[in-house]
């Protein structure tokens, strides 16, 4: 329990590790995408940090990154297939951030700190820690950037869009957001 | 583990074998249920942009190297509709495709947005109900229209701050004209005296059964 805590709170991959930033800054236009990213990237997250733990004691040092990398890009791949078949209109407005999944630091991170270092279960409970940690941060940055941006919460509108200043859904804005978020998570969250 | 050149090919090889057999398992069980999604998706944006219709006739055109993809739709044995996937690469973010519909009189009927990658909250409202560009167009007979926005010398709105989305729109919507025209064998109707006859003239011997 203490190790899915420490994702969600003490090393939040977003707001304390500041890691998969590419992301976290370019999907969160809408509080449903910022979730369906954090979702997507929970999933391989937790299935990388499994087999790697499996596997860690019979791949050699030297080749360790080309082997994580392989694995991390096959759970991409399949996630990626199953969302075009199952979930079409997510994959649609998530387009090219799910292939990118595979150079997202925070997947090779965990696998080289937690995963090639500990258990199987240990790194399952790091992969839950560390994704729910994302998925909300997304979402959090996901929801505020809609409501300032666009007057709506997770597609519905408040009948407030006219007077909202639309920088927020636009780059600028996420730089704004995700700025201030830090602040307050490293004030109160983060004891 | 201590590296060697053998046990880091071995490994290495064991690693990628494993993972593409795991890639194209899921891969076999998803091809069909993607594919059906897809279609699903093509067949509902036909009957959105469209009048009842019960058979669909499909043909394809390459218009300015782009594949345009040509449904007519039949009721009995009236042709009631066109519906034409067609795209443009102009978008602000990548390639636009849209679907879109053409009654048997030449009237757009209707345009459904199949794929877009513009600006969240600029650009993205070609997609929303009623927007500008939708409703500069709906309605209108397909051959009294420029496809051109204002700011271009035309007469049709744009998005607010999104003129770049709002080109390739109408450009697209130009296309599915162009493959519209060769699909029903353009022939100019005898309440449709301005406008097209200059463009259109050349395809108007083909002769047609859109009336």
């Amino acid at each position: 329990m203490q190790i899915v805590l420490n994702g969600i709170l003490k090393n939040n991959p977003t707001f304390v590790l500041v890691l998969g930033m590419c992301p976290t800054l370019g999907t969160t236009t809408s509080a449903i995408n910022g979730l369906g990213m954090g979702v997507a990237t929970m999933a391989v997250l937790i299935m990388s940090n499994l087999v790697i733990s499996l596997i860690k004691n019979f791949i050699p040092d030297k080749v360790r990154i080309p082997a994580f990398i392989v694995v991390i890009a096959s759970f991409v791949t399949i996630i990626q297939m199953l969302m075009q078949a199952y979930v079409p209109s997510l994959y649609a407005s998530l387009g090219v951030f799910i292939p990118l999944i595979v150079v997202n630091c925070i997947i090779l991170g965990r696998a080289e700190a937690f995963a090639s270092k500990n258990g199987a279960l240990d790194s399952i409970l790091d992969g839950v820690g560390i994704g729910v940690g994302f998925t909300l941060s997304l979402t959090t940055i996901g929801a505020v950037r809609e409501i300032l941006g666009s007057g709506a919460i997770f597609g519905f509108s408040l009948g407030i869009a006219d007077y909202m200043p639309l920088v927020f859904v636009l780059a600028p804005g996420a730089f704004f957001v995700l700025g201030y978020l830090m602040v307050l998570f490293n004030k109160y969250a983060k004891k | 583990m201590k590296s060697t050149l053998f046990n880091m090919v071995a490994v290495l090889f064991t690693v990628t074998l494993v993972a593409s057999a795991g890639v194209g398992a899921v891969n076999m069980i998803t091809a069909d249920a993607i594919a059906e999604a897809n279609a699903l998706a093509t067949t509902q944006a036909v009957q959105n942009v469209l009048p009842e219709f019960d058979n669909t006739e499909i043909s394809e055109q390459t218009i300015d190297d782009m594949t345009i993809v040509v449904y007519t739709a039949t009721k009995g044995a009236d042709t009631v509709g066109y519906a034409v996937e067609t795209m443009s690469k102009n978008g602000f973010g990548g390639a636009i495709r849209l679907m879109v519909g053409f009654g048997a009189d030449g009237k757009i009927l209707n345009v459904n947005v199949l794929q877009q990658a513009e600006t969240p909250g600029l650009g993205t409202k070609m997609a929303d109900e009623g927007n500008p560009l939708l409703a500069s167009i709906q309605n209108k007979n397909s051959w009294e229209v420029d496809f051109k926005v204002k700011k271009d010398g035309g007469e049709l709105d744009a998005l607010t701050a999104a003129t770049i989305s709002s080109r390739a729109y109408y450009e697209a919507v130009a296309r599915a004209y162009e493959a519209y025209k060769v699909a029903c064998g353009y022939q100019e109707s005898a309440d449709s005296v301005s406008g097209a006859t200059a463009t259109a003239s050349s395809n108007a011997q083909k002769g047609g059964q859109n009336e």
